[in-house]
Parts: structure tokens; sequence; C-alpha cells
């Protein structure tokens, strides 16, 4: 283990000069954790998770990680990791697929009880009939957990988006937790160049009196307490103290916005913003819109890039703004339901055409040429 | 937790409530009380809206009465009867989803251990036989396989109360319920035995008809999960609402079953029989 010293996250993010590596999305996440002052890290395997916390597990035995152990399934694990969180401390998992789907319950609990718990989704097809392929179909379902979510492009923004999570989860105006989330495969399996910081320098701990509720340490005032909300009484007051918690656990999540664009820059980038066809994609849907959109220019056609890197929060103004001269926007999905097109329809009110697609799922890459007939097809309209 | 951190401030005390006022100075957290004590300190949970005769309300109070240090535990719950009186305890409660109190309870031990080395942080689950026995069986036995530091606590009425008298794992055979219209056809969940197989390095059964027995095998199980392993406790704790027999028979019932199903049993480890041989004898 290499002594590590603290430093400011901005230093880290920003200031530190990087080492390009050439490693895989799994790699990535190591790395990223190594810098992430972890207290606590639990596992369970699901391909195409199992190699990230594996390698998790390496940096813990080198001293990394102050506790590690593999968890008895899914739900045991994100359970497990809540306790560790109430008990004040950072802690770091990662699931997919049937995975996240096992654990799902322990999701809207966290939120609930404002834990800050970093998770990474490697997305996956959820089964039957059974599949382990490339799908983005867990992220529906994800949405209103009450989880802030960031969905990767490559290993670059897993890497990056793991460590500003734990700070973007950690600020006492947020407090709840971030889902990390990259198309398992085509990231996590595939070598990329990617500039990390130096192993010498760390994010600073954690701190548990950031917490908006009490640290479940009994080392706060024993009033008569508890951390969930007050539910199983069927009176107004209890009905009206579930109703404002789970308006707070929303504003929570709107207050992190200027924590997002802090961090991650923008919670959208856009690209050739004026034109008439817009890409509006997230995940490796965005670098299959680059070659797509590549192919259009040579044509001569118009169109511009919309990357969504914040989902929860949904960039709705900067999507408005960005897309404010088109006539029409293309959603590219690694899935069969297109939560993506429903989610840009419901923000753009109508006020422009969405085209939902092309979709792929089942473990197919995504031909940059399907993308390229919607643009085509919108462009000549 | 530093007794210091509740005394009140002289100049906001009269700000504070009564309530709070007597638990600073009459509480359990300066030093450790007993069920021997009740009636003469303030508890930590005293107000619960459980049913009148409640025998889950009895076993959490008379649990609550007997943890070695209150200023220093945290109970993990999960839904169901055993939640109403923990909510309000004056401790620090948590309950999250049904059934996890165990996963729960060992990411937080571990943490605490490593929070604060040289302080004896005692996490006890205190939850129902639904709980324990049927959708917490994996995650509870798996604690036990891990050999987690946690002290778990079944008070096992029999019977899913909260949500209207189902049969449950620790339902006995061929008693009628709710979702067993013609009785339940498999005996009692053997978790005791489950325990021992499993890690626990101490078990006990017992029943709300003997609190002095709650008393010792409680704070029994809570030091040596301390030190050597896991340990497991179930108090039989009769439900009159969904048996259908007056509230006032509660004692009656559980002292009758203690001459049946529910015979005081314990088990211990020899490396638990040598700990508290060794540290705690005279006290035991």
């Amino acid at each position: 283990m290499i002594e590590q010293k603290v430093v400011a996250p901005e230093y880290l993010f920003n200031e530190a000069e990087r080492e390009e590596q050439f490693i895989t999305g799994s790699e990535a996440v190591r790395e990223a954790i190594r810098r992430a002052n972890v207290d606590m890290a639990i596992s369970y395997p699901i391909t195409p998770q199992s190699e990230s916390m594996h390698l998790v597990g390496d940096i813990y035995a080198e001293g990394y990680i102050k506790e590690y152990f593999r968890g008895e399934n899914e739900f045991a694990v994100m359970s497990s990791v809540a306790g560790a969180a109430m008990g004040g401390v950072r802690v770091f998992t990662a699931t997919g697929g049937p995975g996240t789907l096992r654990a799902f319950e322990a999701f809207p609990t966290w939120a609930g009880a404002r834990l800050p718990v970093v998770c990474a989704f490697m997305t996956r097809g959820i089964n039957s009939p059974l599949s382990i392929q490339p799908d983005t179909l867990e992220m529906a379902y994800m949405l209103d957990t009450g989880i802030i979510m960031l969905h990767a492009e490559n290993s670059q923004d897993l890497y990056d988006m793991i460590l500003q999570a734990f700070m973007i989860a950690e600020k006492p105006e947020v407090h709840i937790p971030v889902g990390v989330f990259v198309d398992g495969f085509f990231v996590t399996h595939t070598r990329d160049r990617v500039k990390i910081a130096p192993p010498d320098i760390k994010l600073p701990p954690y701190n548990p009196y950031s917490a908006p509720v009490p640290v479940m340490d009994m080392e706060n005032p024993p009033i008569r307490q508890m951390r969930d909300p007050f539910v199983m009484k069927s009176n107004f007051i209890s009905y009206a103290a579930h109703a404002s918690w789970q308006q707070e656990i929303l504003a929570a999540a709107e207050r992190s916005r200027r924590h997002i664009a802090h961090y991650l820059g923008s919670l959208l980038e856009a690209e050739n913003e004026n034109a008439q066809v817009m890409i509006v994609a997230s995940g490796t849907a965005v670098s299959q819109s680059r070659e797509a959109i590549e192919s259009a220019r040579q044509e001569g056609l118009d169109v511009g890039l919309v990357k969504l890197k914040s989902l929860r929060p949904f960039p709705t103004e900067e999507l408005k703004a960005v897309t404010a001269n088109a006539k029409a926007v293309i959603v590219p999905e690694f899935n069969r339901v297109g939560w993506l097109a429903r989610e840009v329809r419901a923000a753009l009110e109508a006020k422009v055409k969405v085209v939902g697609g092309p979709r792929v799922f089942g473990g197919m890459t995504m031909p940059p040429d399907l993308i390229l007939d919607e643009i085509r097809r919108c462009a000549n309209e | 937790m530093s007794v210091k951190i509740i005394r009140p401030t002289a100049a906001f005390a009269d700000l504070l409530p009564a309530e709070y006022l007597e638990l600073a100075a009459n509480g359990p957290y300066a030093s450790p009380k007993t069920i021997n004590d009740l009636g003469n300190f303030k508890e930590i949970i005293e107000e619960h809206p459980h049913c009148a005769g409640c025998g889950v309300a009895l076993g959490v109070r008379l649990t609550a009465a007997s943890l070695p240090a209150p200023a220093d535990t945290l109970i993990v719950g999960t839904a169901g009867c055993s939640f109403f009186g923990l909510a309000q305890a004056a401790l620090n409660y948590s309950c999250s989803a049904f059934g996890n109190q165990n996963a729960v309870a060992s990411g937080l031990k571990r943490m605490l251990k490593i929070r604060y080395p040289d302080t004896h942080k005692d996490v006890v689950v205190l939850v129902g036989d639904g709980g324990i026995a049927d959708i917490g069986l994996d995650l509870t036995l798996h604690s036990w396989f891990r050999r987690e530091k946690i002290a778990t606590i079944m008070v096992d009425n029999e019977v899913y109360g909260n949500t209207g008298g189902q049969e449950s794992g620790m339902t006995q055979e061929g008693q009628v319920l709710n979702m067993a219209p013609k009785g339940k056809n498999f005996a009692k969940i053997p978790v005791f035995e489950l325990a021992q197989v499993s890690g626990c390095v101490y078990c006990a059964r017992v029943t709300v008809a003997s609190p002095k027995k709650i008393g010792q095998v409680v704070r029994k199980a809570i030091l040596l999960a301390r030190e050597v392993g896991p340990t497991y406790v179930q108090i039989y704790t009769p439900c009159p609402t969904n048996f259908k027999f007056p509230p006032q028979q509660t004692i009656n019932i559980a002292k009758k079953a203690e001459e049946g199903h529910y015979s005081f049993r314990e088990f211990i480890s020899d490396e638990a029989q040598a700990y508290w041989e060794k540290n705690f004898s005279s006290s035991a």
C-alpha cells in the first residue's frame, strides 16, 4: 500500500497531474475506490459486476479499505452497507441487472434514511429468459427510488463519477445515495485510456456528523427517536410526517444540482446545440451516437448531441435550452422499454418531435447506421 | 456515550421536556440497571401503543431493562409488533426493510468496532418471530455463520400479529390462524437448534413469565456477543389479540408454556463458558 495524503476534492479531481492508463472499466472502479478513502465495501458476485468488486477486495487486502466481506445476496449486501452507513462511515458496493432487482427494496430505504451510500450499477439484462448481456432496463425501475443517478459513458466517466459521487452524496443538504450507472461489458470489460490521479492522494474522510439525521452510534443525546419516518400509525400527524419526509428526499435531490454541476461541470453536455436534429442519449448510446453524427456530418446533415450525465435529478431546463432550435430529438437506447425517451418527452412537453429509438436489447451492440437512418429521416422531413 | 452528552445545560434546563430531564437525571445511562430496579428508574421505553396484555410489549420492556450498557447499545429492529415500543426507545434504534435486521446489524457492528475500538458498542437485534424465522431466516443464519458479534433476540408470539394474525414459521403445529385455515401443518421452526449449529456461542429460551431469567440471559447474551461470538435469545411473548384469550391471562399462559413447549433451555459453547467464568462468573 502506498502512503496516501488527504487532499481537497477539487485538487484530486481537477488539479493533480493525471497519468493515462490503458485499463478496463472494472479497473477504473478499483482506481477510483483506491483514492476514495472508503471505510467499508461489501461484495456479492454477479456478471458483469463481479470483477470490479474482486479488485476492490484486492485493495482492501492491500490496506486501502478498513473492512470488506462477501455478503449472502444483494438484498443482504444493500442492508449491510445501510447498517454501516448508519454507523457513520463511507461505504461502497456494486451490483447489476437481476442483482439490482433482488436488492430493490433497499434503495428507497437508503434514500429514506438519508444514507450517503455510493453504489455502482453495471447494468445488464433482467432475467427470463436468463441473460447476462448488456441492457439498461434496470435503470427504468431505479428512476423513482429517491437516489441520485449518474450515467457514465466510458471508463473515464466511471472513474470520475464514483469519486465525485461521494462528495455529492455527503453534502449535509443532500445526504442521499448516489448510483453510478455504467453499461455492463461495453465499459466494464473493455480497455480504454483513462486519466487518473496519482495513487498517493485520497479524498478527505467522511464526517459522520454531516448527516442530517442522528448518527447511529449512541454518541448523541438519547431523545426518544427513530431514524425512519413514523409511518405505522393511522392519524393525520403520521400521514403528514411521511408526506413531508418524502418531499424532503426529493428536495435533497433538487439541492444536489449545484453540487453535481460543481463536480461534474454540468448535468448534461451539448455539442452543436443549434442543430435542427439533436440526439439525446446517456451511457454508451452516446458513444454510438458520436459515430453516427460523424457520418451524418460527412453527408452534410446538421445534427447535434446531448449527453445526459445526471438522470436524477433530471436536467429538464438545460435540456429545453439546448434543444430550443431542434425540430426533432432522437433518443437511442440500450433497452426495450425506452425509459429515456419517456423522460425526454416529459421534459420537452411535446414542443418538439421526440423519436424514441433506435433501441437495441438482449445484448446486441447498437450499429451507428441505425442512428444514422433516424438522423436522415428527421433531417429530410 | 459519555453521560456529559445528555446532561442539560442549567440555563436551558427549563426549556427541555420534563421527560428528558428525568431520563438525564434518573435514566439507566450512568449506572446500569436491572430487572430488579424496575419501578425505581426512568426506563428507556415506557410508553407503547401495543394492545392490552401484549406479551411482545412486556418482552421488549424486560429486554430493554436488562441491557448491560444502554448508553452504548444500538437496537436494530424490523417491521412488526416489536417495532411499536422500540420506535419510542430512548436509544438509537433503526428499522429499514422487513427481515434485513441481521444484515443491517452486521454492517453497523463492524463499523462501530472500527470507529470506537476502545468502547463496547452493543448491537442488539430485537424482532419478532416472522422477522427472524421466516422472511429474515437466511440473513439471520448468515450473520451467525459469519460469526458477527451481535446478540439476536426473538420476541416470539407465534403469529404475525401486526398484519392481523397470520400463521408464522414459529406457530405451533395444528394451530388455526389466518392463512392456515385448516391448521398449521408443520412444526415450529427449530431456530434454537439452528442457532446452535450455525455458530451461536450462547442460546437461551425463556418466557415473559420469568422476568429475572430474561434479565440474566439477555445480559449474558449481550456480554458474550461482545467478545466471543453471536448469541441468540428466544422469548415467548403470548398474543391475547390473535389467540383470543383475556389480556390478564398473558403471564399465566406463558407460565403454563414453561411446563410444556417453552421450558427453559440454555446452550453455551465451551469457549463462551470459559470466557464467562473468567470474566463474569461472580456476577452470573
